[in-house]
C-alpha cells in the first residue's frame, strides 16, 4: 500500500508537468504578443521589444518552460501579464478561496438532498415512490445551470426579495444560497442515483438478512448495516464531483457574478493572461491527483478488505 | 436428453416462434420500456426539426424586424420575437440543427473514430502502447473540462480562421468562412478531449478482457491477420457498451456546445445557436438581469429544447444499459 501511494505520488508531479507543458504551448500558440498587450496603446517597436526581453520572451520555448517549472518548485508562479506584474499567486489565491467556499456549500446541499433520498428511494422500491423520485432527480439533473440560475434569481431574488440577486459576501450570507442550490441541485441528482443504486444491492446481502432475521431494530440495520456500506461507493464519487465542480461552478459564478477562480480563469483566457492561466490548471489538476489519491486511501480505511497494488 | 427437437414427433416445429436475431430482441425489449421509448421519439422529433430547418421555417433566420421587437407569441411568429426582433421559432429550430451537426460529428470523429480504435490498439498490444495512451489520456483528464475546452476554442479559433481566409485567398473558394464551417470545426476540436478519452477507456477495458478469449485465440491460431481480429473479432463484442456510452455522451456534448456559444466561443452570429440565444437573453452573465426580468419567456424555448435533449439522451441511455448488459444489473 505504502508503495502503491509512493507510485502515484511520483507520477503526480510527471503529470502536472505534462499538463503544463500543454497550456505552455497553447500559450505561444495563442495569437496575441503579450508584450504587445501589457504596453497598450504606448507601445513603440522598442518598447514591445525591450517588454519581450523582459519578460523573457524571446528565449527558446523549451528554455522557457524549464524556467518557470524551477520557479513553480520554488513556489513562484510568475507576474499576470494583465494585471500589471502582480504575482499570480496573489490574484488566484483570494479567487480560489470563493469557489472552494461556494463548491463546498454546493457539496453540502448536494449531500444533504442526495443521500437521505437515495436510500428513501431504494427502501421504497417496488413503490410508486421509486421511480417517481428518480425520474424527478433526472428531470432535475437535466435541467441546465442557464435555467436553474435565472429561475432562482427571478423567484427568490426578483419576486419574493427573500435573497440578493448576486454578488458574494463570504459563506455564511444569504447571498450564497442560490448559487449553492444552483450548483447542488444537479449534484442532489448524481448522489440520488448511486445512493440508490448502492443501496439496494447491500440491502440484497445475506448479512442484512440476518440482522432483520435476528430482530434487530429497523433503525439500526438501516443505519450501521445498510447505510453506512452503501456509502462507500459514494466516496469515489463524491471526490469526482468535488474536483469537476470547479467546471460547473464557471457558469455560475457568471450569472451570479461571483468573484471566483472560475471567473477569473475564464477573463485570463481572454485576456491571454497566460500565466494565471497554467498556474489555474496547474492548481487545478493537482487537486484532481489529490482528490482521487485521498479517494484511494479513504477506501483502504472504510472497507479494509481493498488492499491498493 | 439432447434429441433434435426437429426429429421429435411431439413437437410442432410450425408453431414454434421464430428465432429472432440479436438486435431485434434488443430492440423488442427497449420499446417495451414506455419512458424511453417515449424519449427516443422526443429527440428524432427534436432531430428532426433541426434537420428540416430549411424547410419548417417561417422567416429567415437573421431577418430583423426593428418594429416587432421582444412581441409575445403570435401567428406571425410562434415564440415571439427577440430583442432585434427576429423570430424565435426560426431560431430555434436553427439552433437544433447547429447542435445537430456539432454531436453527430464530433461523435464520429471523436468517439467512435478516435476513441474506439484506440482504445482497440491500447486494448490489444498493451504494453507501452497502451502506457503511452492512457497517460496523455490522464494529462488530458487531468483538467477541469470545461475550462479546457474554453481554453482550446479560444485559442485555436484565431488560428483555424486565419487559415481559412488563407484557403480563401490563394484557392478563390470564397465563403468558408462565412458558411459557418470554421466554427463548427473549432467546436469539433475543441470538444475531442470530452469525448475520445471516455470510449477509449472503455473499449480498451472490453479488450483488456477479450483479447484472452478462446475464439480470439482461435483466430490467432488460425493466422488471421491483427487488423482483421481488432475489427471483424472483437470489436462487434464490444459495440453494446459502446452504443450505451454514446447514448450518455450525446447529452454532454449537446450541453458543451451549448455552453461554448453562450460564452460566444461557439458558433458565430447571425447563425443561430441555443447557447448564442440563452446567452442573449441572461446577458452572458452580466448580472443585469433586464432583460430577464422583463422576458424571461424568451428563455423558455432554447432551455427546454437543451433541457429534454439531455434528460431523453439520459432516460435512453440508462434503457440501452439495461437491454444491452442484463448482467450489468
Amino acid at each position: 500500500m505504502l508503495a502503491y501511494i509512493l507510485r502515484r505520488l511520483l507520477w503526480a508531479p510527471v503529470l502536472l508537468s505534462m499538463a503544463a507543458f500543454f497550456v505552455f504551448m497553447m500559450g505561444t500558440c495563442a495569437p496575441g504578443d503579450p508584450a504587445e498587450l501589457r504596453l497598450g496603446n504606448r507601445a513603440t517597436e522598442d518598447n514591445i521589444e525591450r517588454e519581450r526581453e523582459r519578460l523573457g520572451l524571446n528565449d527558446p520555448f523549451p528554455l522557457r518552460y524549464i524556467q518557470y517549472v524551477g520557479n513553480v518548485l520554488k513556489g513562484d508562479f510568475g507576474d499576470s501579464y494583465h494585471y500589471q506584474g502582480r504575482p499570480v499567486l496573489e490574484i488566484i489565491a483570494p479567487r480560489l478561496w470563493v469557489s472552494v467556499q461556494l463548491n463546498i456549500a454546493a457539496l453540502l446541499v448536494a449531500i444533504t438532498i442526495g443521500l437521505p433520498l437515495g436510500f428513501y428511494a431504494a427502501k421504497r422500491q417496488g413503490t410508486a415512490r421509486d421511480p417517481s423520485i428518480v425520474i424527478t432527480m433526472l428531470i432535475l439533473y437535466a435541467m441546465p445551470v442557464f435555467f436553474t440560475a435565472p429561475l432562482l434569481i427571478l423567484f427568490f431574488a426578483v419576486q419574493l426579495h427573500w435573497v440578493p440577486a448576486a454578488g458574494w459576501d463570504g459563506f455564511f450570507s444569504t447571498q450564497t444560497i442560490l448559487p449553492a442550490l444552483t450548483i447542488g441541485i444537479p449534484g442532489a441528482a448524481i448522489f440520488v442515483r448511486h445512493m440508490r443504486a448502492s443501496t439496494l444491492e447491500v440491502i440484497g446481502q445475506e448479512y442484512v438478512r440476518t440482522a432483520q432475521a435476528k430482530g434487530m431494530p429497523n433503525m439500526v440495520v438501516n443505519y450501521r448495516h445498510i447505510a453506512r456500506n452503501a456509502l462507500l461507493p459514494i466516496l469515489t464519487i463524491m471526490g469526482f464531483t468535488l474536483a469537476g465542480m470547479f467546471g460547473g461552478s464557471l457558469i455560475v459564478e457568471l450569472i451570479y457574478g461571483i468573484p471566483g477562480a472560475g471567473r477569473l480563469s475564464l477573463d485570463a483566457i481572454f485576456q491571454r493572461d497566460f500565466p494565471v492561466l497554467t498556474a489555474f490548471v496547474l492548481l487545478g489538476a493537482g487537486m484532481l491527483v489529490l482528490a482521487n489519491l485521498v479517494i484511494d486511501i479513504a477506501y483502504t480505511i472504510v472497507d479494509p478488505r481493498i488492499r491498493l497494488q | 436428453m439432447a434429441t433434435d427437437i426437429s426429429t421429435d414427433s411431439n413437437f410442432d416445429t410450425d408453431n414454434l416462434p421464430r428465432a429472432r436475431g440479436h438486435w431485434r430482441n434488443v430492440w423488442r425489449r427497449f420499446r417495451k420500456r414506455k419512458l424511453a421509448f417515449a424519449s427516443l421519439i422526443v429527440i428524432t422529433f427534436i432531430y428532426m426539426l433541426g434537420i428540416f430547418a430549411p424547410v419548417i421555417q417561417t422567416h429567415d433566420y437573421h431577418e430583423t424586424d426593428l418594429y416587432r421587437t421582444q412581441q409575445g407569441p403570435s401567428a406571425e411568429n410562434w415564440l415571439g420575437t427577440d430583442r432585434a426582433g427576429r423570430d424565435l421559432y426560426t431560431r430555434v429550430v436553427w439552433g437544433i440543427q447547429t447542435t445537430v451537426i456539432i454531436t453527430i460529428s464530433t461523435f464520429i470523429t471523436g468517439s467512435l473514430f478516435l476513441g474506439v480504435t484506440v482504445g482497440l490498439v491500447a486494448g490489444y498490444f498493451r504494453g507501452w502502447i497502451d502506457a503511452v495512451i492512457m497517460r496523455v489520456g490522464e494529462v488530458v483528464s487531468a483538467f477541469p473540462d470545461i475550462l479546457l475546452i474554453i481554453l482550446l476554442a479560444a485559442t485555436l479559433k484565431p488560428r483555424i480562421v486565419q487559415i481559412a481566409h488563407d484557403i480563401e485567398d490563394n484557392t478563390g473558394i470564397s465563403g468558408l468562412v462565412s458558411s459557418g464551417i470554421v466554427d463548427y470545426l473549432v467546436i469539433g476540436i475543441a470538444l475531442l478531449p470530452l469525448s475520445w478519452f471516455g470510449m477509449m477507456r472503455l473499449v480498451r477495458g472490453q479488450v483488456l478482457a477479450l483479447r484472452e478469449a478462446e475464439y480470439v485465440e482461435a483466430a490467432r491460431a488460425m493466422g488471421t491477420t491483427t487488423p482483421r481480429i481488432l475489427f471483424r473479432h472483437i470489436l462487434p463484442n464490444v459495440v453494446s457498451p459502446i452504443i450505451v456510452s454514446v447514448s450518455f455522451g450525446i447529452g454532454s456534448i449537446a450541453l458543451a456546445e451549448v455552453v461554448l456559444s453562450f460564452f460566444g466561443l461557439g458558433v458565430q452570429p447571425p447563425r443561430p445557436s441555443l447557447g448564442v440565444m440563452i446567452g442573449e437573453v441572461t446577458a452572458r452573465g452580466n448580472t443585469s438581469v433586464s432583460v430577464l426580468r422583463d422576458h424571461p419567456e424568451q428563455l423558455l424555448a432554447p432551455i427546454i429544447v437543451v433541457w429534454m435533449l439531455i434528460f431523453c439522451w439520459n432516460i435512453v441511455g440508462d434503457a440501452l444499459n439495461d437491454v444491452l448488459n442484463p448482467r450489468a444489473r
